[in-house]
């Protein structure tokens, strides 16, 4: 370590963000922070990311922004991992805090939802898929009906400026204000 | 001649006020700019006490009163604001959100909603009650509107604007608790309805986006309730 390096370096915050049953919006509007991802850039480490390349969930995250609702037995295998190696768990944007649109077919369950979809208004090859795909859970959840959530940021998706003030506080170890910025269906 | 007004004089978060002896203590907290949240209660409709939201302490009292049908009396102590109020105004705005579907991305009052604005200003950030995802009927057999029971919050605004300003009573509630539905004269489809007079007042007063006018997509529902206190000041004028 060379004498001109500054004694106090400042670790990286281990940041993860995840994708689950939503529209991606949510990580579009977290790109929409544009230059202030470089402000972020120097105090953050992007660990796991739909944005990044790394394939497996890392352990000792410090914070994980949740995009999307919990439906399938994939998702909640992942949240549950996740839950497990993450000290801050923000549910980000509507679908993971309400359950929002994925929750809609909920009064109508898994099976008719398929059979809507797959035989009802298909022409051709009317079957449904099994092979391959996670199997949907008969009730779309939001995330903290399946495990403990530390922050909610509602909104669909959060603005920018949102995610940006709440990664801000929770980077300066404190607990964000977010009914301040956003709100249900922002 | 009418009968002499008494005027009584009480505190209301410490302040000494004053107010006649039939108005309610909402009234009276309004005229002296202190605000109590509200969903059901519409000025120029009477008052329901269907929503609790206006619920506040009066001292000597155990029990919560509805500041919008609780009149107000001499020496009343009453608090509009405490940590008990703010966590069963919570708790009220929380159930209304897990009893139906209400979706506010997709809703075509998204930005213009009271049940969406009290979360925000009550600090609701999420809902904590298991949501019940009831499968509800939608009406929009109507020429002009739509009724969305996966929206209603049952402040039955619109059935007291229906009955009390136009006078045509085409709305109602019924059935009980969980059951409770506004229905359109004896539960039949708005667009055969003999008694709707088309007024749309029913749409204009509705604090969610349970009552819409057809040709609004999401968010484009702005509602407009300012009509009704001149409407209702005006029809007793007349009287």
């Amino acid at each position: 370590m060379s004498a001109q390096e500054p004694a106090a370096a400042v670790k990286k915050v281990r940041i993860a963000t995840v994708w689950l049953d939503g529209c991606s919006g949510c990580h579009m509007s977290f790109l929409d922070m544009d230059q202030r991802l470089l402000e972020l850039a120097p105090l953050i480490e992007l660990v796991y990311s739909p944005l990044v390349d790394h394939k497996e969930f890392p352990p000792d995250v410090d914070v994980t922004l949740v995009e999307g609702s919990v439906s399938t037995d994939e998702d909640l295998r992942k949240i549950r991992m996740i839950r497990g190696r993450t000290k801050i768990l923000v549910s980000l944007g509507d679908c993971a805090v309400t359950g929002n649109v994925p929750a809609m077919r909920n009064p109508f369950g898994a099976a008719a939802t398929l059979d809507r979809a797959y035989n009802e208004n298909a022409q051709l090859q009317k079957q449904t898929p099994t092979l391959h795909l996670p199997t949907l859970l008969e009730r779309v959840r939001p995330v903290h009906e399946v495990v403990e959530v530390d922050v909610f940021v509602p909104g669909c998706p959060p603005p920018a400026d949102a995610i940006f003030y709440v990664v801000g506080e929770l980077l300066a170890g404190r607990t964000p204000d977010v009914g301040a910025v956003t709100r249900f269906g922002r | 001649m009418s009968a002499p007004t008494t005027v009584v004089s009480l505190k209301i978060d410490g302040k000494d006020v004053s107010g006649r002896a039939d108005e309610t203590i909402l009234d009276v907290a309004s005229e002296n700019k202190i605000h109590i949240p509200t969903l059901c209660f519409l000025e120029g409709l009477s008052g329901w006490g269907a929503c609790r939201l206006c619920l506040v302490e009066i001292k000597g009292s155990h029990k919560l009163l509805s500041a919008c049908v609780t009149k107000v009396a001499e020496g009343m102590e009453v608090t509009t604001d405490s940590p008990r109020l703010l966590k069963y105004r919570r708790m009220v705005v929380q159930l209304l959100f897990a009893e139906r579907n209400h979706v506010c991305s997709v809703c075509v009052s998204n930005g213009h909603c009271e049940l969406q604005n009290l979360a925000q200003v009550l600090g609701i950030t999420h809902i904590d009650i298991p949501y019940r995802y009831p499968t509800l009927p939608f009406d929009a057999s109507h020429d002009l509107f739509r009724l969305d029971h996966n929206r209603c919050v049952l402040c039955t605004r619109c059935v007291r604007v229906c009955d009390e300003i136009e006078g045509a009573h085409t709305l109602d509630v019924m059935g009980r608790g969980i059951d409770c539905r506004v229905i359109i004269d004896l539960n039949e489809p708005w667009g055969s309805s003999q008694t709707c007079t088309t007024c749309g007042k029913c749409v204009r007063v509705c604090p969610t986006g349970a009552l819409t006018r057809k040709g609004t997509g999401v968010a484009e529902m702005e509602k407009d309730d300012q009509f009704l206190p001149y409407l209702t000041r005006m029809r007793g004028s007349q009287s």
